[in-house]
């Protein structure tokens, strides 16, 4: 079990979550994921040698289906819940100049 | 109506033409309307009386389902088609699904009458309902208490006879532990039994939908309406279990033999009201089964893992939230980032976002070994720990719940005291196995709950007993300022 305590760097991580923190709620973000973390790193104390990560709870293997087309085109039902498109495609603010 | 009915009772009753499915339904709106308890966050009068009206042409056909007719509500996790799906966020505030979810569609289809949409922790991620956008419920025992969560505005709508079954989710106990804590009965069937299919997705290896209800035959019926094999949910089970229907048809039989229960150790620790739930034993020895000690070891883990892998896998399913194909989108947008940043920072609640970024952590390069292949490592053990007792046992009795309903706002500050509430259901989850909570008692006016645990499947067993054990207690039948339930319709 790891006793240091962890060193988050936040900043890095809203990144990548693409996530803002103002500098106020930034503090308590932070000091609730470092008790979660420290939290978690009990499980570290577990044996787990030789032993194979399971992912499915039930040990399943993904079910395979024969390569047909079955979805139909429901371009515009789907748009319906879009907050901006145009011409059926989404809007978003320009990428390139 | 006169009083709270089971939803044999109202079936048997419309099937008598003793009250139509309209009639039914408008008595419901009529208490939806007077609730106190902030249980729903969508009412859906106009498609109620619809559906209503149309059960009733299927009544009179005789083309009808047993629940044809009979009002229920949803989850605000599955999606409605036409009705507002928000998942208790502001991020889905109005987003309206162009597509029923598969345990809708089944429950349209057979005729049932959709009352509206209950309130739930954000994305299901709580265990006291506080974290909804739309704000918290009162637990209908006592307004100053949490019903328990994610599926709080299920068990309290439940509860407070508003409607006498709601769909419900249960990833780490969301449904076993508000239903203890609002003394009702909640079943977490088998992983894969239900379809996950437009069930808004947190955590997917964990995620399962059942029925929260009044009692364990009603808890039947709705299971067999709801299960069943999906081709649109890759992971939905392929079973041919004649059971399923038999109990819904006929009831729930007496078991056919005593039953060898275990009793985990390590549930029993740290129990505050471990009185309660030695009355339940008493009870089921009496019964003539036979109860062991067992031991489930790596049960103290079982916390930290589930908060590595649904962490892990909400971060990943939550990233879907761009604001460009559906869901909250901030005002004038400068860039791309600042579009995705700002969108899912004004539409995800402090809970939401926590979770997402300890899934972030976790999976990140150089902690994914660490964390997530170490976590689903432990995962096995934790799954293997209950393959070996039920090697020797049938079922497992447990308490539900550390403690009984919390006062609001009183654990709210504390993420890591909320998520001991887990401690007794997340286990179950881990290993997919089915699980039911039922009421067995009271803690200073507030409801306690028991959790029976099976093998994978076996949800016949689970809930075998718990009817046999409500036939034998009248605690699933108590509600709120002395109402009861009936499970006649006349009374």
């Amino acid at each position: 079990m790891s006793e240091a305590k962890p060193t988050i760097d936040l900043a890095h991580l809203a990144n990548l979550a693409r996530l803002n923190f103002d500098p106020n709620s930034s503090e308590s973000a932070r000091a609730d994921l470092e008790k979660i973390i420290a939290m978690i790193d009990a499980m570290q104390a577990v044996n787990t040698e030789d032993v194979a990560p399971l992912s499915h709870p039930l040990d399943g293997a993904q079910r395979l289906r024969q390569d047909l087309v079955t979805e139909t085109e429901q371009r515009d039902n789907f748009q319906s819940t879009a907050p901006s498109t145009s011409e059926g495609y989404y809007l978003v603010p320009r990428v390139v100049d | 109506m006169p009083g709270i009915k089971t939803l044999r009772a109202m079936s048997s009753a419309l099937k008598n033409r003793e009250i139509s499915s309209t009639e039914l339904t408008q008595e419901h709106l009529a208490k939806i309307a007077a609730d106190k308890t902030n249980s729903f966050v969508t009412v859906a009068k106009d498609n109620a009386l619809e559906q209503a009206k149309q059960a009733q042409q299927r009544r009179e056909q005789e083309s009808s389902h047993p629940l044809t007719g009979v009002p229920l509500a949803h989850k605000d996790i599955f999606c409605t088609q036409g009705i507002t799906t928000t998942c208790g966020s502001r991020m889905l505030e109005n987003f309206v699904a162009p597509y029923d979810a598969h345990v809708v569609a089944l429950l349209n289809q057979a005729g049932m009458v959709t009352l509206g949409k209950t309130n739930m922790d954000e994305f299901a991620m709580g265990s006291s309902n506080e974290s909804s956008h739309f704000g918290p419920v009162s637990n209908p025992w006592n307004l100053d208490k949490v019903p328990g969560g994610s599926s709080g505005g299920s068990a309290a709508a439940v509860a407070a006879g508003l409607v006498a079954c709601a769909t419900g989710t249960d990833t780490g106990g969301s449904i076993r532990q508000p239903a203890a804590l609002c003394g009702i009965t909640g079943l977490k069937p088998t992983y894969g039994r239900i379809s996950r299919y437009g069930m808004i997705a947190f955590a997917s290896s964990l995620d399962q939908a059942g029925p929260m209800t009044c009692d364990a035959e009603d808890a039947a019926l709705m299971l067999s309406a709801m299960a069943g094999f999906d081709s649109k949910d890759s992971t939905s089970a392929q079973r041919q279990d004649a059971w399923l229907a038999d109990f819904a048809e006929q009831g729930i039989p007496d078991l056919d033999r005593p039953l060898k229960i275990g009793l985990p150790q390590e549930y029993y620790a740290d129990l505050s009201n471990g009185s309660i739930i030695e009355a339940v034993q008493n009870t089921l020895a009496q019964q003539g089964h036979e109860l062991v000690d067992v031991s489930l070891p790596h049960t103290q883990a079982a916390i930290p893992v589930y908060y590595v892998i649904a962490g892990a896998e909400a971060s990943t399913n939550l990233s879907r939230y761009d604001g460009v194909r559906f869901g909250h989108r901030c005002e004038n947008p400068q860039s791309l980032e600042d579009l995705y940043k700002r969108s899912r920072s004004e539409g995800f609640g402090d809970e939401v976002k926590r979770r997402i970024l300890t899934g972030t952590y976790t999976l990140s390069v150089g902690y994914f070994d660490a964390y997530y292949i170490k976590a689903q490592q432990i995962r096995r053990l934790i799954s293997e720990d209950f393959s070996n007792v039920f090697a020797d046992v049938d079922v497992l009795l447990t308490p539900t719940s550390p403690t009984p309903a919390f006062s609001k706002g009183q654990l709210s500050d504390d993420p890591i005291a909320m998520y001991q509430q887990d401690l007794y259901t997340v286990p179950t989850s881990l290993a997919g196995l089915p699980a039911l909570s039922m009421p067995c008692g009271f803690v200073d006016g507030l409801p306690v709950g028991a959790q029976l645990i099976a093998p994978a499947f076996r949800e016949d067993v689970l809930l075998g007993l718990a009817a046999q054990y409500q036939k034998h207690s009248d605690w699933h039948l108590q509600r709120p300022n002395g109402s009861r339930v009936s499970k006649e319709w006349a009374t």
